[in-house]
């Protein structure tokens, strides 16, 4: 038993690291492919220098992300059966087929048409080459769709039944797996995180060349992009968390009785700012809250019931039997608001970029500026921010670029410990979905392996970006601009170095 | 027919691709060390395979991912009982995809060595533990009345199972050389020719070896046609390699890979998983498959989606088909 605990405790610990990491590099794949294929398409139908020298810059970054992601991907593929095989036997006819589907569908689109696009350049025609990083970027979307309704799926089941002979989960209408509500709001939520994500990634970088008076053409088109983005998907985030918490607060109240630390059900319940409690009391010792507030997030009326902590659980030994049906409450509380609070900040610094550095509108002539010159930041019509101010918006906005990667982080972290003790939420337990037949020696091995091999790649992967980040969009050549005619590249250059290789 | 009969073959065949596939590329990969005489002809062997490999990889996550969905109990006891091994095979292929895309980073030699170093162990390893993965299933190994597998990582390395791990060694080195010499111009081709020759004429012992004894143990009339099938394939392959038929001795090298992989399923069927412990708790296409409905969804994603991917899988062999030399490299990368 004490054997069978510590696998269970180590496969939690192996998920959480493997999943996490991925999800550094994800949110950037699926945000920059389609960033930098819109930059592209600004390049085939102007024919600027700018955009194309940014379609290079932001590539390359783009790559260097994507090489991560799909490494830690192939990890998350197999570690179902290797420390969760209870659990793959139970759900497998459910949760397998949107795996297969993302791998069929998204998978193959991705990696065949990336390497259509970083060795495409000097093979196929403008248009196709730039069609290339559009298929890339669905497929990213696809792969998330299909990989968030299998988790929506472990929120809140639908579409199944249970069948006591096989003890499996069978599934009835697979459809219904695909669009529930969790599932839709779910994707909607992850995907204009990740277009936040990525805009900031872009701003930061913007503002490190910005604040020193370099490559300013390229930057500045791309700031203004990102700053576009990072407000448009920010506001987006933030309604689509907001339809996430009522979907959530309906399907599973205990995990926002939970980021709330609200013990005890109240009508008007309040909002959380601050809180000191007592696990094992059940209450808090000391809380800053805005009262109404939750209420009115749960159920859009300020007046409404909240169940609280230890009603809900009560509520659920009444229905699934005796035991704790807590989650991990500090845990929780706090991923709910470092996620929240680490979005809302990079939300903030995009909205106070794009009024900032506007252009035109409401602008002195005089302080309208060229494509050649750093924006000058503008308070008001005539008022100017002086420079000492104008540094520390570039430093925040440089900083910033973390930011996201940390609210989603913490988003997922209180997602799925937020879930617990169930992994499949009122159908199985976490206890019994892991491997029974891996020892824990086995278990410790792969995290100690995984973790060890993931913190020399980001050392790595970390000091590549700076290098090229560093370094600047490239100057262009005239192979550069020039496009074949025909699919495999040219007749006449059949000896000319190749444009991209290893 | 029934679907569950149906996803048989159709994860055999997704396992044929990716061995086809990977297997060129991991044959790359270990020539590198094998052909390659400097850093010019390392980056030539490289991108022969740098616009396809990973999509080349992405057959094994299907293959992983069908299995889920079609077999979830074969997925569970296969990936749970070979932890360890796959351990290894999943660190390598994060490594050797890094490595892919990162080598050319850098201009400094240093790292540019230390990146091939990793691309030809992270393709030996796993060309070595697939067959010895894939010998142990067609064998049986220890599962239990609750479908888990019970042996120790030690049970896996046997001597079968070492012989199967000997053959996808070899066998890869020698499509990969077919491969390359398909591929590249110049001295490199030539090499590539004559040491095709050489893993062809070992890779056909060894893999003729351990056909016979896996027919032997459980084959039946069309295991030993398609074992037959594979023999004659591989010699052909060799013989149009000596003759200077590249196209027709990669050809002839995949079918050996396809025939080969369909020996093992069909002395494999209707079991997917053997116990050697006792018959009865043998994972079969029966006791470990998905339902019907979730089987009638998967068959038509793939039916629509496989045709697909090979369509425009197919056009990017097409896309990059010129054969690349020395001169195409770049004298700076930066
Ligand atoms: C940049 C990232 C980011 C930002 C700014 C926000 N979120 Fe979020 N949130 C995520 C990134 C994220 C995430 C990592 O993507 C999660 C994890 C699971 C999911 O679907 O999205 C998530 C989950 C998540 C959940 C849990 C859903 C569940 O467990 O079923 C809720 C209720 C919210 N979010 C609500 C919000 C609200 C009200 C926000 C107000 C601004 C907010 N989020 C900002
Ligand atoms: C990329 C986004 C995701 C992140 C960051 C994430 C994060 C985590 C974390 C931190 C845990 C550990 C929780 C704990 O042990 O208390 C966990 C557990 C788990 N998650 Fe997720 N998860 C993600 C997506 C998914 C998806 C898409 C699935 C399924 C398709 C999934 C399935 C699981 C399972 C099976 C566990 C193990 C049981 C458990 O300990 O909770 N997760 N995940
Ligand atoms: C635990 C569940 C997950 C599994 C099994 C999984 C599996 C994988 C695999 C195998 C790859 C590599 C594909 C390739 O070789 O091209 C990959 C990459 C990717 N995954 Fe995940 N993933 C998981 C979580 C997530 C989540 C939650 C999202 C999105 C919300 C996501 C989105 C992506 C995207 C966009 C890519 C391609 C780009 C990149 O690699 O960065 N994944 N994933």
């Amino acid at each position: 038993m004490q054997i069978a605990l510590g696998s269970l405790d180590i496969a939690r610990w192996q998920f959480g690291i493997t999943t996490v990491y991925h999800f550094l590099f994800v949110p950037l794949t699926i945000s920059l492919s389609a960033m930098t294929a819109a930059l592209q398409t600004a390049w085939v139908r102007t024919g600027k220098d700018k955009y194309l020298q940014a379609t290079k810059f932001w590539g390359k970054l783009f790559l260097i992300n994507i090489a991560m992601g799909v490494v830690t991907g192939i990890v998350q593929e197999f570690q179902f059966g290797m420390n969760w095989s209870a659990y793959s036997r139970f759900v497998g006819d459910i949760f397998g087929a949107p795996l297969a589907f993302e791998a069929l569908i998204a998978f193959f689109f991705e990696s065949t048409f990336i390497g259509l696009w970083i060795f495409g350049w000097d093979k196929l025609p403008k248009k196709i080459h730039l069609g290339c990083i559009w298929m890339v970027s669905l497929g990213t979307v696809l792969s998330a769709y299909f990989i968030l309704a299998a988790n929506s799926w472990m929120q809140h089941p639908v579409g199944y039944h249970y069948n006591p002979k096989t003890k499996r989960a069978e599934l009835d209408d697979f459809l219904a797996v695909l669009t529930q509500n969790t599932a839709l709001a779910q994707f909607f939520h992850t995907m204009s995180a990740a277009f936040l994500t990525g805009a900031a990634f872009m701003i930061g970088i913007c503002a490190y060349h910005l604040a020193r008076k370099k490559h300013i053409a390229v930057m500045r088109s791309s700031l203004r992009m990102a700053l576009v983005v990072a407000v448009v998907a920010g506001a987006l985030t933030a309604i689509s968390g907001d339809t996430l918490g009522k979907v959530m607060f309906k399907q599973q109240p205990m995990k926002m009785a939970a980021a709330e630390a609200l013990w005890d059900g109240q009508k008007g319940a309040p909002f959380s700012i601050f809180a000191v409690g007592d696990v094992n009391k059940g209450h808090n010792e000391v809380a800053v809250e805005v009262p109404n507030l939750l209420s009115f997030l749960a159920t859009d009326d300020f007046g409404s019931y909240v169940g609280g902590i230890n009603d809900v659980n009560k509520a659920e030994q009444q229905k699934f039997g005796p035991g704790d049906y807590r989650p991990n409450i500090p845990v929780a509380y706090w991923g709910f608001r470092w996620m929240i609070g680490f979005g809302v900040i990079s939300i903030g610094v995009g909205a106070a970029g794009l009024w900032l550095t506007r252009r035109r509108f409401w602008l002195a002539p005089e302080h309208r500026t060229g494509e050649d010159e750093v924006p000058h930041l503008m308070l008001t019509r005539g008022l100017r921010i002086n420079e000492g101010l104008s540094r520390w918006y570039w430093r925040i906005a440089l900083l910033t670029m973390v930011f996201p990667l940390l609210a989603n982080s913490w988003g997922w972290i209180f997602t799925e410990t937020g879930r617990q003790p169930w992994v499949v939420y009122g159908v199985l337990r976490t206890k019994d979905a892991v491997s029974p037949g891996v020892s824990a020696g086995e278990v410790l091995t792969s995290v100690i392996v995984f973790t060890a091999l993931y913190a020399v790649l980001a050392v790595i992967e970390v000091r590549l970006l700076v290098k090229y980040v560093k370094a600047g969009p490239p100057e262009l050549t005239d192979d550069d601009r020039r496009s074949p005619t025909r699919i495999g590249g040219d007749r006449e250059d059949a000896d000319r170095p190749m444009a991209f290789s290893y | 027919m029934h679907l569950h009969d149906v996803w048989f073959v159709l994860i055999a065949v997704l396992w044929t691709g990716y061995f086809f596939l990977e297997g060129f590329d991991f044959g790359v990969g270990i020539l590198t060390k094998l052909l390659a005489r400097d850093r010019a002809e390392r980056r030539v062997l490289i991108n022969t395979i740098g616009p396809v490999w990973d999509g080349n990889e992405v057959w094994l996550l299907t293959a992983g991912g069908a299995t889920f969905a079609a077999f979830p109990e074969w997925y569970a006891t296969l990936f749970s009982g070979f932890y360890l091994p796959l351990l290894v095979i999943l660190v390598c292929l994060i490594v050797r995809g890094v490595a892919f895309e990162y080598r050319a980073k850098r201009p400094d030699e240093r790292w540019q060595r230390n990146w091939e170093h990793a691309i030809f162990w992270t393709s030996l390893v796993p060309a070595v533990l697939w067959g010895v993965a894939f010998a142990n299933i067609a064998r049986g190994v220890k599962i239990d009345a609750a479908k888990d597998y019970v042996g120790s990582v030690w049970d896996l390395f046997n001597g079968y199972a070492l012989l199967g791990g000997l053959v996808t060694l070899t066998l890869f080195t020698f499509h990969g050389a077919v491969f390359v010499s398909l591929k590249t111009v110049g001295p490199i081709r030539e090499r590539a020719r004559a040491l095709a020759s050489v893993a062809g004429v070992v890779a056909a012992v060894a893999a003729a070896a351990f056909l016979i004894w896996t027919q032997a143990h459980s084959g039946d009339t069309w295991s030993l046609v398609a074992l037959i099938v594979a023999v004659a394939a591989l010699a052909a392959a060799v013989g149009a390699n000596l003759a200077g038929r590249e196209g027709w001795a990669f050809a002839c090298s995949g079918i050996t890979i396809a025939a080969a992989v369909a020996m093992l399923f069909l002395s494999l069927f209707p079991d997917v998983m053997p116990s050697s412990l006792n018959s009865d708790w043998s994972l079969t296409v029966t006791n470990a498959s998905a339902t019907p409905y979730t089987l009638r969804i998967m068959t038509w994603c793939a039916g629509i989606a496989t045709p697909l991917v090979l369509l425009y899988q197919g056009w990017t062999y097409w896309v990059f088909r010129k054969r690349i030399g020395t001169q195409h490299i770049a004298e700076s990368l930066h």
